[in-house]
């Protein structure tokens, strides 16, 4: 089987795998990086976000070779339960989590949004969740975790 | 004081409690966290009535090796049952503990008191600590109900906000889902599901897919089909490639006749409900009141909707030594083992089914059917763990859908405008397929396609207490007479089971949109109106609470927009409360919320963050349902098989939302996570009333219904 080269939170892995692998399989089950999340697999519910060369996108469908020149940080890779991202804190003081299976996609998707706009208005946090569902209905509590992350990030 | 229904099963105390000698406790419970925030409502009960840090108790999740049997988590009943039980539970083991304190420390009880889990007396300092008194050991006592809990004056963490368990290892994914377990030597499967309910397999060529890469084994069981390999990626080309290697026979079909249709015209049976129950009588014809001076009716019609959990059900089996062993995110790990153990001609004390969170369920999904999916599965391959996930589409297409319904109301007033006669009829599908024993038939997905098959059982009405179709279909108003019939309609074409409120969500869906419909045609206003039937006083109070609450919000100059109200009591004997929403209708027909405010009252609230993520969650599940979900299905089977054709709503189609909680800390603590279900959906109509006056009787109200309805004026 070919080697991919992938680079995940600062780190290079040399993995063998097939190439058509779709990213999120070699996050999770060779890397181990269990955060990413399965969803749909079509690209339609965002659990699977990681953010690539510093945009937000999907690791459900696209195989991981067309991966091997970028960076990639996953959940993991933005803070840890010992050292929570700023991001991670202000959802963890707005309670924005239920079950919680589509939450690191949207923070992912928050972080890529927050690093190249720390002061998003409404209008452009939904735009940048737009594909991020959560069935939960924690909405409300996750646009005002977004809102202090962006507050407390720009101080 | 009555003991919670939990210690029927379950009355030793150390089957709810162990004390540790390094300061923690461990507290068993039979139900399970889904989301709903329950293991920190369940540790702050503990915490408070013990008097320790709630940083020191772990509530263990489900297993049928080692929890109480607790049934099912749902109905909004877990803090009613483990919440009292585990309340019950600590009040008897601080007794106990300082009971021995005082024999220990030779003081009276009254002369000692507890900071932390460490008893000290009062005078002279001298303590001594719950971990030196039983850490490690057995209590060997039952819970009686000698001794009362504290008193909320005593109460200091009930009630205040309280860092909700686990959110750290939620918010940098970190949390363990049952999806995310891994064992050494753990392979992964995928199912390969009919195209449609009833189709069979005719022909099946795995020689192809079983020289794919990975591929370990087929595993066919008559029209049950899962594919087993080394790594996950290879599973989803083998099923993928196995399905279009199958021939299948479609011809028996699905009736993909109008299902409004279907729930009037099939055989039904028809019950009447009395006080919320059913009753096994016949159902009296009534006569219009004399004295009536205006009779109204209308119908409202509800869609199957979907669960629509974010994250595909999933299971992991183990088949070793003729025992089974299957992690699960089921509601109910005993029914399942039940279930499991019927299914696969296992004695029930060889299969030991252990709860792990999975994403959100909001009732009865596939997490147990997918379990024996894995069940079946992992008997094929022994000694091998086996993670069998389901894709998208197969959640989309087989999970149990929440029942389409029809309610069908009358009413007659008086020349007062007063209620004076009350008709409420609703036509639906069963709410309730959780499975369980039952011989040669079995609710479990995979046992219908077996090679010796167990079809579902037929469906009987349930009888209790506002369950299933009529639940809440008794209203709470003071109505002199009413007459509320529930209709069981039989071969109906989807598979159904419990969502979230059941038959709350469109009875009362039908009762306060109908409540606003009779309150224009006397020209009263609608808040009056209700008031004026309605003599409960908590009801009355989130009403209240909640429209003086809208009105000094946010008002619009927009004459597009409009305002609704609803009210309900879940179950009419759980959580009150009461909706309010305002929304904009635009010139092509699409609806916009704008703002939304609940006003709740769930007796003695334990945690707020949690209640509130609860009631707001439910508004906005309950929205999209009302503005945007329905299952489409042909005779060949289900249609909506991804979150394009089945949309739910989305970040910019949430209105703001503002919640008043009203504390009862003297009151038992009430049921919450169905309460907004219903209300919702109503004021959602009667706004859409209020702004272009066009009502909207049959969900979802898409842009197209809007403009139907307009064109229809």
């Amino acid at each position: 089987m070919p080697k991919v080269s992938l680079n995940v939170n600062g780190n290079v892995h040399h993995l063998e795998v097939d190439e058509k692998t779709p990213l999120i399989y070699v996050l999770r089950n060779d890397l181990g990086l269990k955060g990413t999340k399965l969803g749909c697999g079509l690209e339609q519910c965002g659990a699977c976000k990681v953010i690539v060369d510093g945009k937000a996108e999907f690791s459900c469908n696209t195989p991981v070779v067309s991966f091997e020149r970028s960076s990639i940080t996953t959940i993991e890779g933005i803070g840890t339960p010992e050292k929570l991202h700023v991001i991670q804190q202000a959802f963890v003081t707005e309670c924005a989590g239920q079950c919680g299976y589509c939450i690191p996609g949207i923070i992912v998707a928050t972080k890529a949004l927050l690093d190249v706009n720390p002061n998003p208005d409404d209008e452009m946090i939904c735009e940048a969740l737009s594909d991020n569902l959560c069935r939960c209905g924690t909405h409300g509590q996750i646009l005002k975790a977004v809102k202090r992350a962006s507050k407390e990030m720009s101080l | 004081m009555t003991l919670s229904p939990s210690f029927g099963n379950n009355p030793d105390l150390d089957s709810w409690l162990q004390f540790h000698r390094d300061g923690r406790i461990t507290v068993y419970s039979g139900k399970v966290e889904l989301g709903q925030k329950l293991t920190t409502a369940l540790t702050v009960i503990v915490a408070e009535e013990l008097d320790v840090d709630p940083g020191r108790i772990t509530v263990l999740t489900a297993d049928t090796d080692t929890s109480p049997n607790e049934g099912y988590t749902a109905g909004s009943n877990s803090l009613e049952s483990s919440g009292i039980g585990l309340r019950q539970a600590s009040a008897k083991a601080r007794r106990a503990l300082m009971e021995k304190a005082s024999e220990h420390l030779e003081e009276p009880v009254e002369n000692l008191f507890v900071t932390d889990g460490q008893i000290e007396v009062s005078t002279t300092k001298k303590y001594v600590t719950y971990w030196d008194l039983i850490g490690d050991k057995h209590f060997k006592i039952t819970i009686t109900d000698d001794v009362l809990p504290k008193s909320p004056d005593q109460y200091h963490l009930i009630g205040n906000p309280v860092p909700a368990v686990g959110l750290e290892a939620l918010v940098t994914g970190t949390m363990t889902y049952v999806h995310d377990m891994e064992f050494p030597d753990m392979a992964h499967a995928r199912v390969i599901r009919p195209p449609s309910y009833h189709a069979q397999i005719q022909d099946l060529n795995d020689t192809e897919v079983l020289t794919m890469p990975g591929v370990i084994e087929v595993i066919r069981d008559g029209s049950f089909l899962s594919v087993v390999c080394e790594r996950e990626e290879q599973a989803t080309w083998a099923a993928s490639k196995l399905a279009g290697e199958t021939v299948w026979d479609e011809s028996k079909e699905l009736n993909s006749k109008d299902i409004f249709d279907q729930l009037k015209n099939n055989p039904r049976q028809s019950l009447p409900v009395v006080k919320g129950v059913a009753k096994e009588s016949l159902v009296q014809s009534f006569r219009l009141p004399e004295n009536s001076s205006k009779t109204i009716s209308a119908s409202y019609q509800r869609p199957y909707h979907m669960h629509g959990s974010i994250g595909p059900s999933a299971a992991i089996a183990l088949y070793d030594a003729q025992v089974l062993k299957v992690w699960t995110h089921s509601q109910g790990v005993f029914p399942l083992r039940l279930a499991l153990a019927d299914v696969l001609a296992l004695a029930e004390d060889k299969i030991r089914v252990v709860h792990v969170p999975g994403a959100g369920c909001y009732g009865h999904n596939g997490a147990d059917d997918v379990a024996l999916d894995a069940a079946l599965t992992a008997r094929a391959v022994p000694g091998r763990p086996i993670m069998l996930k389901w894709e998208r589409a197969d959640e989309h297409a087989w999970e149990p859908f929440g029942s389409a319904m029809q309610m069908e109301l009358k009413a007659s007033l008086d020349d007062k405008g007063h209620v004076i006669f009350w008709n409420h009829e609703t036509y639906s599908d069963t709410h309730m397929s959780r499975p369980s024993v039952h011989r040669e038939n079995s609710r479990l997905l995979a046992a219908w396609h077996l090679q010796t098959p167990r079809p579902a059982p037929p469906v009987k009405p349930s009888l209790g207490y506002h369950t299933g179709i009529h639940r809440n279909a008794d209203p709470i108003y003071d109505f002199p007479d009413r007459r509320v019939v529930k209709h069981l309609v039989q071969d109906l074409p989807l598979r159904v089971s419990a969502l979230r409120s059941l038959g709350a969500y469109a009875n009362v869906f039908a009762i306060e949109s109908f409540m606003d419909e009779l309150a224009h045609a006397i020209g009263t206003d609608p808040l009056e109106f209700r008031l004026a039937h309605l003599s409960d006083k908590r009801a009355r109070a989130v009403l209240e609470a909640a429209t003086t609450k809208a009105n000094m919000g946010f008002i619009s100059n927009d004459d597009r927009q409009g305002r609704g109200i609803a009210v309900s009591r879940y179950k009419n004997s759980k959580c009150y409360a009461a909706v309010v929403i305002d929304l904009i209708v635009d010139d092509y027909g699409a609806i916009q919320l704008v703002q939304a405010v609940i006003a709740a009252d769930a007796g003695q609230i334990v945690d707020p963050d949690g209640l509130r993520n609860q009631l707001e969650g439910g508004l906005i599940q309950s929205a999209s349902w009302t503005l945007k979900e329905q299952v489409n299905f042909d005779e060949k089977g289900i249609v909506s098989l991804d979150w394009e054709s089945y949309p739910i709503l989305t970040f910019a189609e949430v209105p703001k939302i503002e919640t008043i909680l009203i504390d009862h800390q003297d009151c038992p603590f009430l049921g919450s996570g169905e309460a907004t279900q219903g209300p919702t959906a109503a004021a959602i109509g009667n706004a859409i009333f209020d702004s272009v006056g066009l009502r909207l009787r049959r969900i979802p109200f898409t842009q197209e219904r809007v403009r139907d309805a307009a064109a229809k004026v």
